[in-house]
Formats: C-alpha cells, sequence, structure tokens
C-alpha cells in the first residue's frame, strides 16, 4: 500500500488508488501511478462532469465531428469545413498571468492544427477582479501581454472577445481561449493510433521540467501556496508552435501522417494512451529515446509532461524541428513504457482513458444567491462600491448616468486590449473586435465566418438555468446581428469546487439551461472543457459558462455590423412584447432572431445591435462611437413615453435589438406583423447624442465627451 | 512579369501578400524558401510580415543569414525590386539594404491599427500612381516599428526624398498623436538611394480590398506593377 502522502501528491483518493490496483491486479509503480494522476485528473477525465453533460445536444445536420476529439467539426459547404473548440487555462494564468495566458493560446491552437485545419481565428474571454486593486491589474496586463505574445507571432487574428470584471475573480481569474481553422472536409485528420507496427513519433520542444503536472494543478484549488506552483506553467514558444503547424499541414498534404494528438496537460502519456484507446490498439513507449532538457530527469517527471506533437522527418527537418521515434503501435491494447530496458508501466489503454471514475456528486441548491441589488445594472458588479453608489442614488441626470455607466469597467472600451492584438492577420478580418460578433470571410467562396462568445456570469450566479439559456440566445443574437445563420457552439464551463453540492447544482442547472436552448436554436455543443476548482481560500466563482457560437454568412454582402454608418439613417428599436431582464422567452426570442434575419437578408437593415449590458442608452452609445472605420457620429432620438427614465433606459431588458435603416416603416410594419413591438426612435447624424423625452432633452452630450468617457475608461482603471 | 513572395521560418504574412499578387492584383506569384540560393527569373521580391525566427533576438537579426538574403542582395544591387512589409522592413535593415534601424514601439506595445500615411514622394516604383500629398488609409500590426537612423543618415535620406510614407492624422497633419511608435520625423516606409528597395512598417497587403475596411493598399501594387510594365 502507498502512502497516503503519496497519493494526496497524485491528487487520487483512496478508492481511486483501489481502482487502480483493481485494474493493474498489483500495486502500480510509481511511473504508473503518475499516469493514472494525470489521466484521471478531474482536468482529463472530467470525472464529475461527465454524467452532466451527456445531456447537452451533439448532433446536428451540419456536424461532422462531435465532442471526443481535439475540436469539433462542422461542414460549411463548398467542399469546406470548419475546426472550433474553446479551452481555459484559469490556474496558469494567476500563478502566471504572461505565461499561463500564452500557453493557453498555444494549447487551443494546437487542438485546431492537429485535426488538419489551419487556424485562422482567435478570440478569448477573460475574467479578472476589480481594476481598483492594484494586484488585478497585474494580473490583466499579464494576461492580455501573454496572449498578444503567442498570437501575434503565431499569426492567427485574435478577432473578438469580452472582458469582465466582478469580485469573485480576484484571486481566480478566467482566461478561455477559442480558436477557429478552416480545412477540407475530405482532409479531416483524427487523434488515433492505427496501423500495428506504425511509429510513434515526437516531434517540438525538449520535454522539460516547466511543465509537468499542470493537469493536475488545473484540478485543485488555490490556497497561500499558489506562488509556490509557478514552475508548474509551461512557458510558451510561439515561434516553435507556428513551424509544427507548418510542417504538421505539410505532413499531412503529403499524406504522411495516419493519426495526430495534441499533447495537452498531460503530455506524452496522455496522447499516446488516448490515441491507442480510439483505435483500440496499444502503444509502446521507449523514453530513453524521449528528448529531455534537463539529464538528470527521471522517467516518472517526463511522463506527463505537457509537449507537443509529432511527426514525419523529412518535413520536420526541413521546418528546422527537432524529431525520434519514441515508440509503436501494437496489437495488445496496453499502453506499455520502457526505460533502461525494463518495464516501467504497462496499463491496458482502455482503463486508463475510458475507465477513469464517474462521479455523481451530491446536488445542492445554495442557500443564498448573490443579492439583486444589481438585478437591473448588471454591468455595475465589480465597479468601485462609492461607483455603484453615486449610480443608484436617485440622480435624474440621465447625462451624468451615460457618462458613468459607458466609462464603466464593464463597459469602457477595449481598445486598449485589442489594439495589442494583430486582429487582421491572414487578412480576412471582415468586423473586427468591438463588434456584437467577430465575422471573418472565407478566401475562395462569397461566404463568411461570424463568431461571438458570450458569458453573462452574473446573470448565471443570479439563475444558473436561465443565465445559461441567456447566453445561448445572445449569442445566437449576435450571430443573427451580423447577418449570420448560428450553427454550432462550443463551451467552456468554469464553476467552483465540484466536491460542493451548491456548485455542482449550478453546473447540472447550466447543463440543463444549456441544453435546452441548444436543442430549441438547433445550435448543438461540438465539443469544449470543463474548469472546475475555481476556488481560492473555499470561495467558489460565480458559475461562468461560456458559450463560442459560430455562424454562416452565406453572401459577404449580408455582413451587418452593430455601429450606425449613415447620417440621416432612422433608428428602429425593436423588443418582444414580454420585456425580460436576465432571462428571455425562447418562443419570443426566436420571433426576434428571424425578424433580423429576414431584414438583413432582404437588405432592409444597415446595422444592427442587441441590446445587453448598460441597456438601451449604452446600447444607442455604442452604436454611435463604435464605428473605428469612420469615427462616431450622433444621434437623435425620441424614447417612448411609457419607458420610466432611468429604469428603462440603462435596464438590461435582454430582449430587444437597434436597428439603422432607410426604410424604418417597412421595419415597423413587418415587426407587427409578427407580433413584435417596434419604434422609429429618429434619426443618425449630429455630433451629439440626444435623448429626448416627454419634451425635455433627458440626454444631451457632445459625442466627443462621451467617446473619450468611453475610451479613456479602461487606460484610466489601468494606470 | 513574376512576384515572388519570401518565406522565413516564423514569417505569418507570406499568405496575405501572395493572395493580394495573385488575386488583387492578378500577376503571377511563387514563394521563394529562405534557403534558396538564387532568385533568378523573379522581377519583384516581397519579404511578407511575421517573426521571423520568432524575433527572440533582435527582428531580423537571424533572417538576414537566412541564404536567399545575399541572392535578394544581388538582385537589389541589380535593380530588382525588393518590397520588405513589417517584418520584412525589419529584416532589410538589418541586412544593410535600407538605411536605419527599426527599435521598440515608444509605448513598448504591440499596436494593431488602421491609421494614415502621407505620400511624400511618388518618385519610386512604389508610388508612381499616387499623387504627392495622397493620404491612404492602411494598418499597422507591430512591436518593433520605431523608426531610428543617426542625424547623418536622417537628414541624407530626407534630402533625396527616400522618405515615401509618413504617418499623419486624417486630415493629412504630421503630428506626435499621429505617429504610433516613436518613429523619427513620423517615418512610415523609405527607399534605398537607388529607389528600388522599399520597406515600409504598415500592411497593404491587408488593405487592398474595400471589404478588409480599405483598398488604398492596392495602389502600391500596382504602382510596382506599373513600374515594371514601363521598365518592360
Amino acid at each position: 500500500m502507498v502512502s497516503e502522502e503519496l497519493l494526496t501528491q497524485h491528487n487520487l483518493t483512496e478508492s481511486e488508488y483501489q481502482k487502480i490496483v483493481d485494474i493493474l491486479k498489483r500495486q502500480p509503480t510509481l511511473t504508473e501511478l503518475g499516469i493514472f494522476s494525470v489521466m484521471w485528473s478531474e482536468h482529463c477525465s472530467y470525472k464529475s462532469s461527465r454524467v452532466h453533460l451527456r445531456r447537452l445536444p451533439t448532433r446536428g445536420p451540419a456536424v461532422l465531428q462531435g465532442p471526443g476529439e481535439n475540436a469539433g467539426i462542422i461542414d460549411i459547404g463548398d467542399g469546406l469545413a470548419v475546426a472550433f473548440k474553446i479551452e481555459s487555462h484559469n490556474h496558469p494564468s494567476f500563478i502566471e498571468p504572461f505565461q499561463g495566458a500564452a500557453t493557453g493560446v498555444g494549447g487551443i491552437l494546437r487542438d485546431i492544427f492537429t485535426m488538419g485545419a489551419r487556424p485562422i481565428a482567435a478570440m478569448n474571454s477573460l475574467r479578472f477582479g476589480p481594476l481598483h486593486k492594484q494586484q488585478n491589474k497585474r494580473i490583466l496586463e499579464g494576461v492580455v501581454g501573454g496572449i498578444a505574445f503567442y498570437g501575434n507571432c503565431f499569426g492567427v487574428p485574435t478577432v473578438g472577445g469580452e472582458i469582465y470584471f466582478a469580485d469573485c475573480y480576484s484571486q481566480n481569474p478566467l482566461v478561455n481561449a477559442f480558436a477557429l481553422g478552416i480545412f477540407e472536409k475530405d482532409k479531416i485528420f483524427y487523434g488515433r493510433a492505427h496501423g500495428v507496427g506504425n511509429p510513434v513519433i515526437y516531434v517540438g520542444a525538449k520535454t522539460g521540467r516547466d511543465g509537468i503536472h499542470g493537469a493536475t494543478m488545473a484540478s485543485a484549488g488555490f490556497g497561500e501556496d499558489a506562488g509556490a506552483k509557478r514552475p508548474n506553467v509551461q512557458i510558451g514558444d510561439p515561434f516553435m508552435e507556428k513551424l509544427l503547424l507548418e510542417a504538421c499541414l505539410e505532413a499531412m498534404q503529403k499524406g504522411l501522417i495516419v493519426g495526430i494528438q495534441d499533447m495537452g496537460a498531460a503530455g506524452l502519456t496522455c496522447s499516446s494512451c488516448e490515441m491507442g484507446a480510439r483505435a483500440g490498439t496499444g502503444v509502446e513507449l521507449e523514453l530513453d529515446d524521449v528528448p529531455q532538457r534537463e539529464s538528470e530527469m527521471t522517467a516518472y517527471e517526463i511522463m506527463p509532461n505537457k509537449k507537443k506533437e509529432k511527426e514525419v522527418f523529412d518535413v520536420f527537418h526541413k521546418w528546422g524541428l527537432d524529431v525520434v521515434t519514441v515508440g509503436r503501435v501494437t496489437d495488445d491494447g496496453l499502453l506499455r513504457v520502457r526505460q533502461h530496458g525494463k518495464v516501467v508501466a504497462e496499463i491496458p489503454n482502455g482503463a486508463l482513458a475510458d475507465d477513469a471514475p464517474l462521479y455523481q456528486r451530491p446536488l445542492l441548491p445554495p442557500k443564498s444567491i448573490i443579492s439583486s441589488r444589481l438585478e437591473h445594472y448588471s454591468f455595475l458588479d465589480g465597479c468601485e462600491p462609492a461607483m455603484i453608489e453615486s449610480f443608484l442614488s436617485a440622480n435624474p441626470d440621465c447625462s451624468r448616468l451615460l457618462k458613468l455607466a459607458v466609462s464603466s469597467p464593464n463597459l469602457a472600451c477595449r481598445q486598449w486590449v485589442w489594439e495589442q492584438y494583430d486582429h487582421m492577420v491572414q487578412s480576412n478580418t471582415m468586423v473586427g473586435p468591438g463588434s456584437d460578433a467577430a465575422v471573418v470571410r472565407v478566401k475562395g467562396t462569397k461566404k463568411a465566418l461570424a463568431m461571438t462568445l458570450d458569458g453573462p456570469a452574473y446573470r448565471v450566479a443570479r439563475h444558473p438555468r436561465e443565465g445559461a439559456k441567456l447566453a445561448v440566445a445572445e449569442s445566437c443574437r449576435n450571430i443573427v446581428c451580423a447577418g449570420g445563420r448560428p450553427i454550432a457552439a462550443t463551451n467552456c464551463l468554469n464553476f467552483g469546487n465540484p466536491e460542493h453540492p451548491e456548485v455542482m447544482w449550478q453546473f447540472s442547472e447550466v447543463v440543463d439551461g444549456m441544453s435546452e436552448a441548444c436543442n430549441f436554436f438547433g445550435t448543438p455543443i461540438t465539443g469544449g472543457n470543463v474548469s472546475f476548482y475555481n476556488e481560492t481560500f473555499g470561495d467558489d466563482i460565480y458559475p461562468t459558462p461560456v458559450l463560442g457560437m459560430v455562424g454562416l454568412i452565406e453572401d459577404l454582402s449580408l455582413v451587418t455590423r452593430s455601429a450606425f454608418q449613415d447620417s440621416g439613417d432612422s433608428i428602429v428599436f425593436v423588443e418582444t412584447v414580454n420585456r425580460l431582464v436576465g432571462r428571455i422567452d425562447l418562443e419570443d426570442e426566436r420571433a426576434i432572431q428571424n425578424f433580423i434575419s429576414s431584414a438583413i437578408r432582404d437588405r432592409l437593415v444597415k446595422s444592427a445591435h442587441d441590446i445587453s449590458e448598460g441597456g438601451l442608452a449604452v446600447a444607442l452609445a455604442e452604436c454611435c462611437y463604435s464605428n473605428f472605420q469612420r469615427g462616431a457620429i450622433g444621434a437623435e432620438v425620441r424614447v417612448p413615453s411609457h419607458l420610466e427614465l432611468v429604469k428603462d433606459l440603462f435596464g438590461e431588458f435582454a430582449t430587444g435589438v437597434l436597428l439603422s435603416t432607410i426604410h424604418a416603416a417597412e421595419l415597423c410594419r413587418r415587426a407587427e406583423q409578427v407580433g413584435l413591438k417596434s419604434y422609429d426612435l429618429g434619426k443618425v447624424g449630429g455630433n451629439r447624442l440626444i435623448l429626448n423625452y416627454e419634451g425635455e432633452r433627458a440626454v444631451d452630450i457632445a459625442m466627443d465627451e462621451l467617446e473619450s468617457a468611453w475610451r479613456q475608461g479602461l487606460p484610466k482603471l489601468l494606470s | 512579369m513574376k512576384f515572388g513572395v519570401v518565406i522565413f521560418p516564423g514569417s505569418n504574412c507570406e499568405h496575405d501578400c501572395y493572395y493580394v499578387v495573385e488575386s488583387v492584383i492578378g500577376q503571377p506569384v511563387e514563394f521563394i524558401w529562405h534557403q534558396d540560393t538564387s532568385v533568378k527569373g523573379f522581377d519583384a521580391v516581397i519579404l511578407p510580415g511575421g517573426f521571423a525566427y520568432g524575433d527572440y533576438l533582435r527582428t531580423g537579426a537571424l533572417a538576414k543569414f537566412s541564404p536567399v538574403m545575399k541572392a535578394i542582395g544581388d538582385f537589389a544591387k541589380q535593380g530588382g525590386l525588393v518590397f520588405g512589409i513589417c517584418n520584412g522592413f525589419q529584416i532589410l535593415a538589418e541586412a544593410g539594404l535600407l538605411p536605419g534601424a527599426l527599435l521598440r514601439n515608444v509605448g513598448l506595445k504591440y499596436v494593431c491599427k488602421f491609421l494614415h500615411l502621407r505620400t511624400e514622394t511618388t518618385d519610386t516604383p512604389y508610388s508612381n500612381i499616387l499623387k504627392k500629398n495622397q493620404l491612404l488609409r492602411i494598418p499597422v500590426g507591430h512591436g518593433d516599428g520605431n523608426y531610428f537612423a543617426d542625424p547623418e543618415t536622417l537628414k541624407r535620406i530626407e534630402d533625396n526624398g527616400q522618405v515615401v510614407f509618413r504617418y499623419a492624422t486624417a486630415s493629412g497633419e504630421i503630428t506626435p498623436e499621429a505617429n504610433p511608435n516613436g518613429s523619427l520625423h513620423n517615418i512610415a516606409g523609405i527607399v534605398n538611394e537607388q529607389r528600388n528597395v522599399l520597406g515600409m512598417m504598415p500592411h497593404p497587403d491587408r488593405s487592398s480590398e474595400s471589404l478588409l475596411g480599405s483598398a488604398d493598399g492596392k495602389l502600391i501594387f500596382e504602382s510596382m506593377v506599373n513600374a515594371l510594365v514601363r521598365a518592360g
């Protein structure tokens, strides 16, 4: 029997240890214990989440590959397919923000190109603690710097994303990285070790100590020793990965590769046994042949290391990469590891990958949920308390409130962030950061892809099931507003400690809400990632599901932006009859999305922007100043008199959309036909934003002033 | 007429340049591998943007040792068109084919955005269809684009009219606010004394189609075609 201490070090429970002994019919060697530790970690095995994830819809007419491979794949016509996925790198990013975020981007890009797809777009969803705390600034700057460092060098445009601030992320920031790649649909590669006798080849950077046990680290909460885990964070090498990309794609094009597997958090072990398990084969590895950075490293240390890909010699040498044969595919279904002529591990592949423990953890609705105080104004979450008071105090000066809102951390312009990301490389970016959805054209076709990330954590914390439905609905609406049709999604489920029954209840509710909405909208989840143990000192984060929605725009001429385009255009506000905050009615949502879609298809719309955080007033301001191509433009509108000033201007009724058009009457007629309410609010133009209400100017502010408040919001908080 | 686009390990705009030449201006184009020792048969060679050798050392410091750089040096001496964009400009400066150097941006951060360039001279193979003072809307994307030269060199390139583009405001003024990286004299692009080698930090390859936000970059590529046609 091994010591309790050894099991704790490996994050294994006693019953898990017993299961290992049952599988092996003997005690594990230290190497084997290390392998099981990684493969059965929460991060690799999904042992707490699998029973729930089964409820998510994963199939659909366009889905070529659902969960279980490196990334999901959808068919976009013209013989082309798109692979995409989102993944978390939360824990490493807290320990070492720059490298943690950088390698998070690296990991998700590898998931895409190991399937044979060239990554053409990246996005990221970030959560930080409030910026009035010094440490959070440092984390944000590090994370943004790391994403820029990696993505820019690799040469993938970072076309969009989202950032929110709230207290619960102070000790546990979230870094979720999304990537999307494109390829011909008959050239998809899978992570399968086919062909007994085929060599297993190892390519890339030499394995070193810096990435060992990343997977086990991602499966435990943080206490005071977080800093001591810094060596567990891998050091990113985007140049190496760019060479790997080019070499892999070249080797695949030349038909030299049978199966390929990203060596993610668990490195060589994980990838070898996953490839064997999927193909029903065995894999034999010769550890002495694995390149090492430090010669005194033991076999045990090498096994669960983060690592890169393996491929065929000539191509890799051409690209200046190290490549060695480290093993071969066998027919006995075993993962066998040799070192110094001895077998140091021999484990049935199937047991490692498929017989991982499965937990039906207890669920319990929490006794209390976060206060409803910010129910109408969730954007205030994460603001300094003084600012929240200032906003909520019954001050009717809406100009002042608007300026305050647009400069607040959750609504301020993100340009400071995305200017550091190359969002144009590959020359496909039609709509970049700062719009509802990003749009990249597909060269060689007349199509474009729209994509968006959405994670309304405050809403999910208030009501997990409704919040999850809202996330699906809003991300679909963002795609629709860009002129697209939502096709499929990937999700990153960031939660607290699954051993807390309240957290598992949140998780289960979110899965149910997401399932219901995804089924309703016909947008299956083709893959993703679960990140548990997002807690520090026992405090769990908000349940934070982040949805990455991908849609297809059939014709480039349908691409629609959220910003107002031309002076003199009419501004039309369309909403559902039921005005809801923090949740949506699925049928109503379908009605409004269908309405927007057909209006765009019939060329009635010049811009479309959905109303979200900050409500109608902030949405209007965003339409005015988010035109980065032409600069800001003003507007004058009349607020319908049945609305209440502060509550209806800033309240987050998530059921409306702002359109600009030269066909206002036609749009309103169509809206009414399908049971939606519509208002011709006024006109685009001038250099002020003016909101008239009952004969008075409720808001009257120079665009320069408003835009500057919005643009300076984030830099001011960071300075 | 044949264009070549060089691929260094770590180049990442080679496909963008290739696409513009082939699909936007409709000219024959081929890739050139960095280990090739000849550029025979090409009329113009483009060094694309990216991070050659990861830029882990000084930008361009390793790429200048690639075998193809000797061939490109000879090609330039014989009057061939050599066009370095972004990282390509950094490599040309490092290789001594253009004067000056590209330092870290004054803001110390990578900066990616659309901005305006003012055309300073039309007397180059890269600007011959432009008008003097014509404004071009072209994006930058770099961390090391801060053009520097010693006072003597700076005076010489100014006196010779080697400065082709300067960062300008939307109304064409040369101001510190219009300068994204701290470049001396707002310099965005220069040619060598013979005027056949151009280096510029902004990306005409990302702004040659209006659906990407601007088609102004195309004018530079079309100038090259124009020059090559005239040269017969």
